[in-house]
């Protein structure tokens, strides 16, 4: 053997490993990871079946409201703007599925992430073994774990959806637990001297106080969703990132370019919209959101 | 127990890990502070503490940042858990109480005041007053009727359903009063309620809640680091040094018979006129005549001061009787102002 070429051969080979255990995984405990589809499965299925089935302009309408609701006219003239953009380039049918797989990822991260956040808010010590996990969620490049992930899940949408889901938690996760973390002492010290009980002072005064950091994480998350689209589009997502995919594989610059713009229009909507979501009504002049946007319009219009 | 409503007795607090073993340090060896710090890297935030307070007084605990005044105070709504030492309040033993008892406690029967008035942003005054009573699970418009009544005994109805931002400073401390008289608790903790406002607002707001506690008597235990607004409002003054009380006692007997340096050191700039009482400084008659110049026993300095506006000659102090049971030299009166 030469010895000064020793790192021509594999002495660990840390890749058979790998593949033996996923194998073996595959093997043994695949219904585990079957199961683990369903609900992911569900709400995107009712999400997608209701926004692509649903009458084209009654969604444009819809998304509209809200976020003329969430962030004031100037808002939903913008969205209007973009979403008939796309509409009119035609990718509405793909904007809908990538929509409702960017928002089941929101759900399904906001109901697991922040819970995990106000609990290492709370106990240090699950924090200390939180941290480097989250990090390594983040750090590992998405591709290395889109193999195992088909492996384990297969390919198409639902697995999309838990790619981009392991990708886009950790902002919520971390956030939310800055966010408990830096509400003033002194709240949560008054609240307790009122008689509040630790889950009374949660509730009532620590994520009322800590939503609009909460919210950046959800908004954070979205950001980070949507720049999964393209990489999840690799194991057969559908939706705008695989118009993207198609233009590079045919070099069909025009139908990449119409996926990339829908990317971008798509993404300001929902940008716009989540961070209006995490203003607090202290940002607002303390109006109700009730009291505001089209609802507000309606609620004045009925008192006449 | 006597007639005292809030009682504590050998009261510690050591902050740390390691608080169990530097307790038993401190109790052996006797250790500063400092040496409980390097040592244990435990902060000695109360030591040995024991007082008492009757129904319907104010007492004041004063001493500079740091002497472990707030510290003190938490754990009579025991907000902090003690080390060692007992807690009574309002005829009920606190540092053993459980947690249901507990916050039933801290819900009904005492009321808080905080410094930076931590009032809740995101909530109306009107939800701010109505906390206590809300986590109770009382009712919102009950809730809301309380919070008025509140609000309006602090001249501030009419502000129910704003936010604490929209107010100023002063207006929000009065919030925070009124957020602690919501449930009509028995007692008032109040926690430098009036440091972080201006003088002018401060002095308001003392004579508001000196007038105030007149007809309601609740039993305040009130914290201040300045000895004139102590003097001011405190029936007893208890003066801590680090983690220590160092003498408790009326605010005259503080001001003429301090124990030791550090608290003679606060009492030098107090302004002994309204103070100092005759009967503490005169002397017997010893077979004297009284003279025409007469004041009572319980007259202030001010007062016999302006006796020798005319001329230099004694005082007669009276009992109630009008007999005369001392006499006040000039040179005495003097003494006494200078202090
Ligand atoms: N949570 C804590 N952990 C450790 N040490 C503490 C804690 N809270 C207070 N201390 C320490 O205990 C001592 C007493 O603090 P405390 O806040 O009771 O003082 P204070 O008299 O209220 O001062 P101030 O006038 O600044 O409010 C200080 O040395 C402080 O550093
Ligand atoms: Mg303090």
């Amino acid at each position: 053997m030469d010895l000064w070429n020793i790192f021509d051969k594999e002495w660990i080979p840390v890749g058979v490993w790998v593949e033996t255990a996923l194998q073996w995984v595959v093997a043994n405990f695949r219904f585990i990871f079957q199961a683990i589809k369903v609900p992911f499965d569900l709400v995107l299925t009712a999400l997608e079946d209701g926004l692509t089935e649903a009458p084209d302009l009654l969604v444009l309408a819809l998304i509209v409201l809200i976020a003329w609701q969430a962030g004031g006219r100037k808002l939903g003239i913008i969205s209007a703007i973009c979403m008939t953009a796309i509409g009119l380039m035609g990718a509405w049918e793909e904007s809908m599925t990538t929509l409702s797989i960017v928002l089941t990822c929101v759900v399904f991260c906001s109901l697991i992430g922040i819970p995990l956040g106000v609990l290492a808010a709370k106990r240090n010590r699950f924090w200390m073994v939180l941290q480097p996990i989250l990090d390594l969620m983040q750090t590992i490049p998405s591709f290395v774990y889109l193999v195992p992930i088909v492996m384990l899940f297969s390919i198409g949408n639902v697995s999309g959806v838990i790619v981009t889901f392991i990708y886009a938690l950790p902002p919520v996760v971390r956030l939310t637990n800055l966010g408990i973390r830096q509400v003033r002492p002194d709240m949560v010290e008054a609240a307790r001297a009122f008689g509040a009980s630790n889950r009374q002072t949660l509730y009532k005064v620590e994520l009322p106080l800590a939503l609009p950091t909460i919210m950046a994480g959800v908004n954070q998350t979205i950001m980070m969703a949507l720049s999964m689209v393209v990489v999840s589009s690799m194991i057969s997502v559908t939706g705008l990132g695989q118009m993207v995919l198609r233009g590079i594989g045919r070099l069909d610059m025009g139908l990449a370019t119409v996926g990339g713009l829908g990317i971008v229009f798509l993404a300001i909507v929902i940008d716009r919209v989540s961070q209006s979501f995490g203003q607090s009504s202290r940002a607002r002049n303390h109006q109700k959101w009730y009291e505001t946007g089209p609802v507000g319009a309606v609620r004045t219009l009925v008192r006449k | 127990m006597s007639d005292a409503q809030i009682e504590c007795r050998d009261l510690w607090k050591i902050y740390g890990k390691r608080s169990d073993e530097a307790m038993k340090a401190v109790l052996s060896e006797g250790l500063t502070k400092d040496e409980v710090r390097d040592r244990y890297g435990c902060v000695l935030g109360v030591r040995n503490a024991s007082f008492s307070v009757k129904k319907g007084e104010i007492f004041c605990i004063m001493g500079l940042s740091g002497s472990g005044k707030s510290t003190l105070v938490r754990h009579v709504n025991r907000l902090i858990e003690p080390t060692a030492g007992e807690i009574h309040v309002a005829g009920k033993r606190v540092d053993t109480m459980g947690e249901d008892a507990l916050r039933q406690l801290r819900a009904e029967t005492i009321g808080m005041v905080f410094q930076h008035m931590a009032l809740w942003p995101h909530r109306t005054l009107g939800e701010n007053v109505g906390f206590g009573l809300e986590v109770r699970g009382v009712p919102l418009e009950e809730r809301r009727k309380s919070a008025e009544t509140a609000l309006g005994a602090m001249e501030l109805s009419g502000w129910i359903d704003h936010y604490p931002d929209q107010l100023s400073g002063g207006m929000q401390q009065r919030v925070g009063l009124a957020r602690a008289l919501a449930a009509d608790p028995e007692i008032l903790l109040m926690d430098e309620p009036f440091s972080a406002l201006d003088p002018l607002i401060r002095r308001q707001l003392q004579d508001q809640f000196l007038s105030l506690s007149e007809h309601m008597h609740k039993t305040t235990l009130f914290i201040t680091h300045d000895l004139d607004e102590a003097i001011r409002m405190g029936d007893h003054i208890a003066i801590m040094n680090d983690g220590e009380i160092v003498q408790i006692g009326t605010p005259e007997e503080i001001v003429t018979n301090p124990v030791d340096d550090y608290v003679a050191d606060f009492v030098k700039g107090i302004s002994r006129v309204g103070l100092v009482r005759a009967e503490t400084i005169m002397e017997p008659l010893d077979g004297r005549e009284g003279t025409p110049k007469q004041v009572r026993a319980d007259a202030e300095l001010g007062e016999i001061i302006d006796k020798f506006m005319e001329d230099q000659s004694p005082v007669t102090v009276t009992n109630p009787e009008n007999a005369p049971v001392g006499l006040i030299t000039i040179k005495a009166a003097l003494t006494a102002l200078r202090g």
